[in-house]
């Protein structure tokens, strides 16, 4: 089977989420045979480039050309469709991600692909068909779906499988892609992007405060814990509402889905809208004054008091490990 | 300007999810229903611009009849008029296969979506729908602004947002802070009654997939509640037991 990864990047580097999505290929590889081509866009060095290979691509195709540089899921979903019928491939993996899911959708739509997003687990795979579990309803349940399109496309969620890197890397070759004008209609006029920040999306420990904060004067103590620990920071929605944190930090149902490995709640109740963005994490701490806080019920690990004697206590205790 | 904003029927958000027995479906009976929340951003947003610019607005909703009291409320919050279309919305593809074919008819200059919807929550409607008209679909969008036939769209992007310009036609997948939901008032209720709701039976799309059975999560093992006075034991405990630092 041609199994093909669509990876993105971080300052020209393979993502972290990328490097599962090729991990999660090369698995499917290894149980159905095959061999595995990352394609890659717009800017990154060549010899992050060949690190495909540390998590399971053969190939990388890099798809170089300056007008890719911006996140184009047009381009991008006609260089996808393109490389898909060159190449033949069957299954498409992409690790989830709001770009993934606009160029997985519009590479769908041209090549009549079934596509399934929010993937969870292996597939099984059938004659023609595969199955596969993904999460619904925000993680509150798993549907267990059947593609039967010849071409199938997978967006994977976080935390679905490990990945051990190895030290294998893999032969990167240019692709030139045909640019269409139809899929650079837009300007861009102005781009915002806090540098050196963790992403949330790729983050193995999160911060996250809520209204038990107080206000953004407070925000201190967490920031240090979460510097101590390398962390993302997060909120919960009352508190980007009321502009404490930035809008991108919101994480639940309507703000961003985060797995991390570790997920450190501070002053949030744990309303189930919250925990429904937080419930692919694999341990849960909550620190709330309050014992009968309903994230407490979610959590793995729990401490009952106030914030702002704690956390500078955790920070110290980090520092000390 | 034509606006369509297509809307879904999912369970309140803070519904507890069942399956029958067999775990071969949810439990419909007795569960709340609601307009898709970043669907009612949609919606809120478009009901401005349509107030601003004239124009009609337009629901869409692909599914059963039971969705009709969340079309009804739509209609109550502004729209002008509604569409259903009548057949179970179990896979993106065919879903969107139908939203598209009554965009092509209605020749709309905006179509606004939720970000994503919150049952299947695949965030791929907006691109699916995009691609089939053969216009450029956004998601998530943040900000919109309408000047003549240009949209200024502010969308989300990994750890930061972008300014873009786009003419129309487009396709929006929307989100907070882009209009704060409406909520409907007593004469949007009583003109909600007659304003056309016209329901329509699918073309026949092809679905790629299909669910084959469901599954609820495991549940959590107790919470280890740890004292206040001993912080450091719980950073042994992240270290030796959860081994996740
Ligand atoms: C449609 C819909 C969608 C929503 N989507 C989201 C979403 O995506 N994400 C989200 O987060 N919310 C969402 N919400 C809101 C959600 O219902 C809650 O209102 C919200 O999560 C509460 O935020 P909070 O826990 O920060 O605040 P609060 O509920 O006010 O809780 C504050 C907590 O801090 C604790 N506390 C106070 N002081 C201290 C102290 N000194 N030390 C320790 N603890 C302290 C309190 O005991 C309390 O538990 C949504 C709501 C709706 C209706
Ligand atoms: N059955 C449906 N009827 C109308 N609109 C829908 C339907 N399903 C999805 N959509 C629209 O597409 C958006 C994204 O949905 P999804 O791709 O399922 O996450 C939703 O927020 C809706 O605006």
């Amino acid at each position: 089977m041609s199994i093909l990864v669509f990876i993105e990047t971080e300052n020209k580097a393979i993502k972290k989420n990328a490097q599962e999505a090729i991990a999660y290929a090369k698995a499917v590889a290894n149980a159905q045979g095959g061999e595995v081509t990352a394609l890659v866009m717009g800017d990154i060095d060549p010899s992050e480039a060949e690190k495909a290979g540390n998590f399971g691509a053969s190939r990388v195709l890099h798809a170089a050309d300056s007008k890719l540089e911006h996140d184009n899921s047009m381009a991008y979903a006609s260089i996808l469709a393109e490389v898909i019928q060159q190449e033949s491939s069957e299954l498409i993996i992409l690790a989830k991600s709001g770009l993934a899911d606009a160029v997985a959708a519009r590479a769908a739509a041209k090549l009549k692909a079934g596509i399934v997003s929010g993937v969870t687990a292996l597939p099984s795979f059938d004659g023609d068909g595969l199955t596969v579990q993904r999460s619904i309803f925000t993680g509150k349940a798993f549907s267990d779906t059947r593609i039967t399109s010849k071409i199938k496309i997978l967006v994977v969620n976080k935390n679905t499988i490990e990945v051990t890197p190895t030290t294998d890397t893999a032969v990167v070759e240019t692709f030139s892609p045909t640019l269409n004008d139809k899929d650079f209609k837009a300007t861009v006029q102005d781009t915002e992007k806090a540098t050196g920040d963790i992403l949330l999306t790729d983050a193995d420990i999160i911060v996250s405060g809520g209204r038990g904060m107080k206000g953004p004067e407070h925000w201190q103590p967490l920031l240090e814990l979460a510097s101590a620990l390398g962390a993302a920071t997060g909120c919960s929605k009352p508190v980007s509402d009321l502009d404490w944190r930035p809008h991108h930090e919101h994480i639940g149902q309507t703000g961003i889905k985060v797995a991390p490995n570790l997920y450190i709640a501070c002053g949030i109740s744990g309303a189930i809208q919250h925990l429904a963005g937080v419930n692919g994490s694999k341990c849960i701490v909550v620190i709330n004054k309050d014992p009968e806080a309903p994230f407490f019920k979610a959590a793995d690990y729990g401490i009952v008091g106030d914030v702002f004697e704690i956390l500078p206590k955790l920070t110290e205790a980090i520092k000390n490990r | 300007m034509k606006i369509l904003v297509c809307i879904t029927n999912v369970p309140d958000t803070t519904a507890k999810i069942s399956l029958s027995d067999d775990q071969k479906s949810i439990n419909k009976a007795g569960l709340p229903h609601i307009i898709g929340p970043y669907d009612d951003y949609a919606l809120a947003r478009g009901v401005e611009l349509r107030d601003q610019s004239g124009g009609t607005l337009t629901v869409l909703h692909v599914g059963l009849a039971d969705a009709e009291p969340q079309i009804r409320k739509a209609l109550a919050i502004g729209a002008d008029d509604a569409i259903r279309i009548n057949m179970e919305p179990i896979d993106s593809y065919s879903t969107a296969e139908q939203i598209a074919a009554i965009a092509k008819e209605g020749q709309y200059d905006l179509i606004l979506m939720g970000r994503e919807s919150l049952d299947y929550n695949s965030g791929v409607v907006h691109g699916l729908v995009g691609e089939m008209l053969d216009i450029p679909s956004y998601s998530p969008v943040m900000k919109l602004e309408i000047n003549g036939s240009t949209a200024s769209i502010t969308r989300e992007i990994e750890g930061g947002k972008e300014l873009l310009t786009c003419d129309l036609p487009l396709v929006l997948g929307c989100q907070e802070p882009i209009a704060e939901w409406k909520i409907p008032n007593m004469r949007g209720i009583m003109t909600a009654r007659s304003k056309p709701l016209t329901v329509v039976e699918p073309t026949d799309a092809k679905s790629h997939t299909e669910p084959t059975g469901f599954s609820l999560p495991a549940p959590k093992g107790a919470c280890k509640m740890i004292s206040s006075d001993d912080v450091a034991s719980l950073v042994n405990l992240l270290q030796t037991e959860a081994k996740v630092l």
